[in-house]
């Protein structure tokens, strides 16, 4: 343990070594560079470390308690995870982005200070778009460039709340805010850009299917969860906090139902879940903060899970489209078990790791008496099931045959998909050592009757409506196609309105220049008509006409003389 | 493209797509669904909100549930489901 380390500056400079490493070295290092810091980690004393004076203000790179810890074990476990994940390919700029953005998350979950946050808030933007741009095709270069633009205008506004906190209470200390003014309001729209909030969503389901295959989970687990600890920590208790979390598990359920592109499913599926985590936040309970914590802890596993099990898919066949895939469990077998896994735990069926960990979000959301959330939150419990219980797993590995014959997923992958659906059933069967991480003392049993009972009601009966749908031929089919979103708004609607504006002012501008041509024309042609060589006045005159017109000027002026 | 219905008989292919597989199935969960409504008979379930005690509550609020996003979402095609070169135009 070296003092005032934070875990994830291990990674963040230990991933500068990586692209001069040969071979199978390159692996082990890269491996053990999230075993260090969770011995760094392990090592660390509950307090605040790293503290320095800048400005009149004090900066501190490492606070470590309950709930910095938890969010930074998952991190370097997902880190852990995401090398193995990769090592079919040899992708350095993919390595390296990988590492320092897992590094920066990390370390911007020790931040004690907002400006320590800010610096590594913006570090997770810069780092992750790299493995969006890993994909080396245009989508992915322009989805890339909209993802980087939100990210980092996320950062400023962040920033911008910090400046106003910090010129009102002359403190940047990063703890409970709460919403009371402008300064907070901002900072809240910060976390809420990168945490989905409905509206501010969509660069989620825009940019992370457009990564590479290991891209793609690897992005799934830092960035919203990093908001979800920053909206923990600031915001626990902020009572919209609840209807917003409510929204966001429901509206992507509806897109996720016809959307062809299963890693995009999965991407409005994670804004579902976060939506569970946000309405937690906002109930603000220790039993309620409890349940936001560990579903984003199980949440990482599973969520990485299956994009590791789409991620896969694509690898063997090179698509994703739910249209062109099916019958996948023959060619896949262990891939498809593994995504089973990952389905039913996101789906949080009991014995999976998803159950224990809702279910205490639903419980403090009952007895806070917040009726309608409630409701909201168990219909999206039927939504999860849905896209990423049912039609994930269902549409690629089963459905029709595709015809597709392909080799099982690289070992690589089969070991990291194998060691996350080891976690999703430990941790759903004995979730005590995770209860035990969880920042509040709060007795809770999932296990009762009542909840094994309604939660398998829940699910068998969603699960018979889905086999009706498909036998009476009710279940829409899969579709090529393109789903409007919030994005249509900056990616049709603004340059179209933006070409109308442009080509309105071309039209002025022409009409305008042509009407002024065609008045210079006709001037210069009176002129002419007038001075030219035929013109009145540039005609000759005669020696007698001219001094009649002098002798009436002279005349004409000697009477107003006189006058 | 995917049928929406159930995948046409295969009789001598991979047993999992096979009509009895299939059928098997979805007669299992019938039977599971079934069970899990009975059970109310002998247990009687704890309940926050009085609408909870509504016999197989949730079993008919997850079936509606699910039923009602499916429906839902064949109306949303209907407005902003676009050709997949939309944005490339």
């Amino acid at each position: 343990m070296i003092a005032n380390l934070s875990p994830g500056l291990i990674l963040i400079v230990g991933a500068l070594l990586v692209p001069f490493l040969p071979g199978r070295l390159r692996y082990v290092y890269m491996l053990a560079l999230p075993v260090l810091g969770g011995l760094q980690l392990a090592g660390l004393e509950h307090g605040a470390y790293g503290q320095t004076e800048i400005f009149g203000y004090t900066l501190t790179l490492l606070r470590v308690d309950a709930l910095s810890v938890v969010f930074g074990t998952i991190f370097l476990i997902a880190a852990f995870l995401n090398v193995i994940y990769g090592m079919h390919e040899r992708a350095p700029m993919q390595e390296v982005a990988a590492l320092v953005y897992a590094g920066s998350a990390i370390s911007a979950v020790f931040a004690g200070d907002m400006i320590t946050l800010f610096v590594f808030w913006e570090m997770t933007a810069i780092s992750s778009v790299f493995l969006i741009w890993a994909s080396r095709t245009e989508a992915a270069y322009r989805a890339g460039m909209r993802y980087l633009i939100i990210q980092v205008g996320s950062g400023v506004i962040l920033l911008a709340g910090v400046i106003l906190y910090a010129n009102a209470t002359g403190s940047i200390a990063f703890d409970y805010l709460g919403v009371n003014g402008l300064a907070t309001v901002l900072i809240l729209i910060a976390f809420g850009i990168k945490s989905a909030f409905p509206l501010l969503h969509n660069w989620l389901q825009d940019a992370y299917p457009e990564a590479t295959v290991t891209g793609t989970v690897v992005l799934s687990a830092f960035t919203t969860k990093l908001a979800i600890y920053a909206l923990a920590r600031a915001f626990p208790g902020t009572e919209a906090l609840i209807y917003i979390g409510a929204i966001m598990t429901a509206f992507p359920v509806f897109f996720a139902v016809i959307e062809n592109d299963l890693r995009r499913v999965l991407a409005f599926s994670l804004n579902n879940q976060l939506g569970f985590m946000v309405a937690g936040i906002g109930v603000g309970t220790p039993l309620a903060l409890n349940g936001a914590i560990s579903h984003a802890f199980v949440h990482i596993i599973y969520k990485s899970l299956l994009f590791m099990s789409m991620g896969a898919v694509l690898h063997r066949t090179g698509t994703i489209k739910a249209s062109e895939l099916g019958g996948l469990v023959r060619s896949m077998p262990l891939t498809t078990v593994f995504c089973i896994i990952g389905a039913a735990s996101i789906s949080a069926f009991p014995l999976f790791s998803g159950f224990i960990a809702k279910s205490l979000t639903l419980s403090a959301t009952a007895e806070g008496g917040y009726v309608i959330a409630w409701l909201v939150l168990v219909f999206a419990s039927a939504g999860v099931l849905e896209h990423s219980g049912i039609k994930i797993p269902y549409f690629a590995f089963f459905a029709h045959d595709s015809g597709i014959r392909c080799k099982e997923a690289p070992p690589n992958m089969l070991i990291a998909m194998g060691i996350a659906a080891f976690l999703c059933i430990a941790i759903g069967v004995y979730p005590a050592p995770l209860y035990a991480m969880l920042p509040y003392v709060v007795e809770y049993e999932p296990y009762t009757t009542t909840h094994v009972l309604t939660q398998l009601q829940l699910l068998f009966f969603a699960m018979l409506a889905f086999a009706l749908l498909v036998r009476t031929g009710l279940y829409p089919a899969e579709l090529p196609s393109v789903n409007l979103n919030t994005d249509w708004i900056y990616r049709k609607a603004l340059p179209v309105l933006i070409r109308r504006i442009a080509l309105l002012i071309e039209r002025l501008r022409t009409g305008t220049l042509d009407r002024l041509q065609r008045r210079l024309e006709r001037f210069i042609s009176q002129v002419y008509r007038h001075h030219g060589p035929e013109g009145l006045m540039a005609r000759t005159w005669t020696t007698g006409g001219t001094v009649l017109w002098v002798a009436l000027l002279l005349g004409g002026y000697l009477i107003f003389f006189y006058l | 493209m995917n049928q929406p219905d159930t995948p046409p008989p295969d009789r001598n292919g991979h047993w999992i797509f096979r009509r009895r597989t299939i059928d098997g199935a979805f007669w299992g969960l019938v039977l599971i669904c079934a069970l899990l409504a009975l059970v109310e008979l002998v247990y009687h379930r704890h309940t926050v909100f009085a609408f909870e005690g509504f016999p197989v509550a949730y079993g008919i609020y997850g079936f509606v549930c699910f039923a009602g996003i499916v429906f839902a979402g064949k109306g949303l095609r209907k407005v902003i489901m676009r050709d997949e070169d939309y944005y490339d135009r």
